[in-house]
């Protein structure tokens, strides 16, 4: 990322060149801390050989001003991430209890918790997709901001003063945490499950760990930024080549080398890199998101492609194969039971058809960032259903299950907002044709902007007023 | 950071009392997380949280740095072999230190190389194949992604040897004024 590090290029003796250029008293040799003031030089010894050096760092990059820029586009876009990924955290209603809430001992963390809404129907579609997709593009940013205040890491005192100790605790938790809910959004995200435990208290947890180191650096450095990004430099380094490309002048900050290589790119061309970067990443991942003709333009995401023609030739979470249905648990001896106290219904399939018929035009979002577009399922309305036991007025939440023996999320709660939308469906057909074995036959939840693994595929049990 | 810090305490603690306060706040954030984050394999989340970021610093980081220096060393060694006035091009935008020319076309080989690497670093699980129940879950063939990023990869590459292709190419005058990169 535009670093020279070490380069061996002829050019002046270090300090000389420096002073030359940036005035004296400073860039005195590899001894010197950054920020120390004009004058006082420390033994040279005191700091070990190597990467605490300020000028073991060479990259004439590196200053205040391209941390900055990197920084203000991981403020405006980490915020983004948090934002959708606490709205994806409420949209599975985790206040219904288990097994909705993957993380039943949140306590205060669930502060903000509402009832998810069901408009506009595609609410999760957007909220999750953006969520995953901006994750993904943003990876290079995180990398070269990393990369652009590695020189921090090693800086010499490692501990000067108990601020600066407890700032260092700050950052690794901030840099950890990053680098921990990317990781772990991007496996998942990827059916990757090699993570230390189920992935939703984990990404949730360590996103709050992250939040708290977030809030605390973005409060020490936005004065520090906002005075580096202001007065138009961008414009002036958008316009600058790498002819013209100077290190930036010395400052307390210790990013600036005192000893810089020649520059390999500009600033504007280590900006285009990242930039490019994101925007390859974007093109191979948002199609899964987007779907329609631009699903087959990501190349290298898990759901680019339909997994067949045909009316249920759209995106599947996980087979019924995958999670163990056998051919008699849907076979013509598979019943539904429709509960509500001491009520009981119970109904084949035939006789659901019976019922009358709606069709919405919903779509499948799931955690992992994908989308479908909308599909036109048909069956009968959920307040159907609850009528048939004798809620015939403002019917309550209803608790779904499935003939699934194995596996997270078998059965989920239905908020009572959910059960009263005239689109939410216990859907028998899709695209005018009956549900594929994989889609969920022979019945399934269908809820407008409901999280794909809450729209329960192969619904045996119904049971409403209660959420587990 | 340490701008404000006063007499006394502020000066021993070395920053304002903001400064301590909203760091205590955050330390009570992560210690209330932390807990609920930490039931189960202790171990195995703390490595995962710890060792990221020592993957990153100590082992990532100082990897594409050196794999850049060895990139850069090998177009110098061309560059000197060649002679900056190989060629018959006689120009000052060639010698190193004056322009960036001569230095910037390591680029060519670097911004390529960086998209595809970016790219091989977010989905390597399924560019490498490591994922084996992806096809029982999702119905897709998992063995399409390994080829398209080779495809992504080598289009790259040849997108930029075009771009150097017609850099080198055009004519001698308008590259006193070329910005490279």
């Amino acid at each position: 990322m535009g670093s020279s590090e070490r380069s061996r290029s002829p050019r002046p003796a270090p300090g000389r060149r420096d002073r030359a250029r940036h005035g004296p008293g400073q860039g005195e040799g590899e001894g010197t801390p950054p920020g120390a003031p004009p004058g006082t030089r420390p033994a040279a010894g005191r700091v070990p050989p190597g990467p605490s050096r300020p000028g073991f760092w060479r990259s004439p990059l590196r200053g205040p001003w391209l941390t900055s820029v990197l920084g203000a586009v991981l403020l405006a876009g980490v915020t983004a991430l948090i934002v959708t990924g606490l709205l994806s955290y409420a949209a599975y209603n985790p206040g219904l209890g288990t097994p909705n809430d993957k993380t039943p001992d949140k306590g205060w963390l669930g502060f903000y918790l509402f009832a998810w809404p069901t408009d506009p129907p595609w609410l999760y579609r957007l909220t999750q997709g953006v969520h995953v997709t901006l994750g993904v593009a943003l990876v290079p940013v995180l990398l070269a901001k990393l990369w652009s205040v590695i020189p921090k890491l090693f800086a010499w005192p490692p501990l000067r003063s108990l601020s600066h100790a407890l700032e260092r605790v700050s950052l690794l938790l901030l840099v950890g945490g990053a680098l921990f809910e990317f990781a772990t959004g991007l496996l998942n995200a990827q059916l990757h499950y090699i993570f230390p435990g189920s992935f939703y208290p984990l990404h949730f947890y360590g996103a709050w760990i992250f939040i708290g180191a977030f809030v605390v650096h973005v409060a020490f450095r936005i004065p520090l930024a906002w005075r580096t990004l202001r007065g138009g430099r961008l414009r002036a380094e958008l316009r600058t080549p790498l002819a013209r490309t100077e290190p930036e002048p010395p400052d307390e900050t210790g990013l600036v080398t005192p000893r810089p290589a020649p520059p390999t790119i500009s600033r504007r061309g280590s900006l285009g890199l990242v930039g490019a970067g994101s925007l390859a990443l974007l093109a191979v991942t948002a199609g899964q998101s987007i779907g329609g003709p631009l699903r087959e333009t990501a190349l290298l995401a898990p759901h680019n492609r339909d997994p067949g023609p045909g009316p249920n030739g759209f995106q599947i979470n996980k087979t019924a194969a995958a999670v163990g249905i056998r051919a008699r648990d849907i076979s013509d001896r598979w019943r539904l039971t429709v509960r509500s106290g001491d009520r009981e219904a119970v109904l084949s399939r035939a006789e659901l058809l019976e019922l009358p018929q709606h069709t919405a035009a919903l779509p499948i979002a799931c955690v992992e960032g994908w989308s479908t577009e909308d599909q036109q399922w048909s069956g009968p309305r959920l307040t159907t259903l609850a009528a048939l036991v004798g809620l015939r007025e403002r019917p309550p939440g209803v608790f779904a299950e499935s003939v699934q023996r194995r596996g997270s999320f078998r059965s989920a709660a239905l908020r009572e907002n959910q059960v009263r939308d005239p689109r939410s469906l216990l859907a028998l057909r899709v695209n005018g044709a009956d549900l594929s074995a994989d889609h969920g036959f022979p019945a399934r939840i269908i809820v407008p902007a409901n999280p794909g693994v809450h729209n329960t595929k192969w619904v045996t049990r119904l049971t409403f007023g209660a959420e587990s | 950071m340490n701008a404000r810090s006063s007499r006394g305490a502020g000066s021993r603690y070395g920053a304002s009392p903001l400064h301590l306060l909203l760091v205590l706040a955050s330390f009570a954030l992560t210690g209330y997380a932390g807990i609920r984050l930490l039931q189960g394999d202790v171990l195995g989340i703390v490595l995962w949280f710890a060792g990221s970021a020592l993957l990153h610093d100590l082992l990532l980081l100082p990897l594409y740095t050196a794999a850049d220096r060895t990139l850069q060393t090998l177009a110098r060694r061309r560059h000197a072999r060649r002679g900056p006035h190989a060629g018959g091009e006689v120009h000052a935008a060639d010698e190193p230190g004056q322009d960036g020319h001569g230095r910037g076309r390591v680029n060519y080989v670097r911004v390529p190389a960086f998209i595809s690497l970016v790219l091989l670093l977010v989905w390597y699980p399924l560019v490498l194949g490591r994922v084996h129940h992806y096809t029982a879950y999702t119905g897709l063939d998992a063995g399409v992604f390994w080829g398209r990023w080779l495809l992504v990869t080598a289009a790259l590459f040849v997108l930029s040897a075009l771009c150097l292709a017609v850099r080198t190419l055009r004519p001698r005058r308008r590259r006193a004024d070329a910005g490279t990169a």
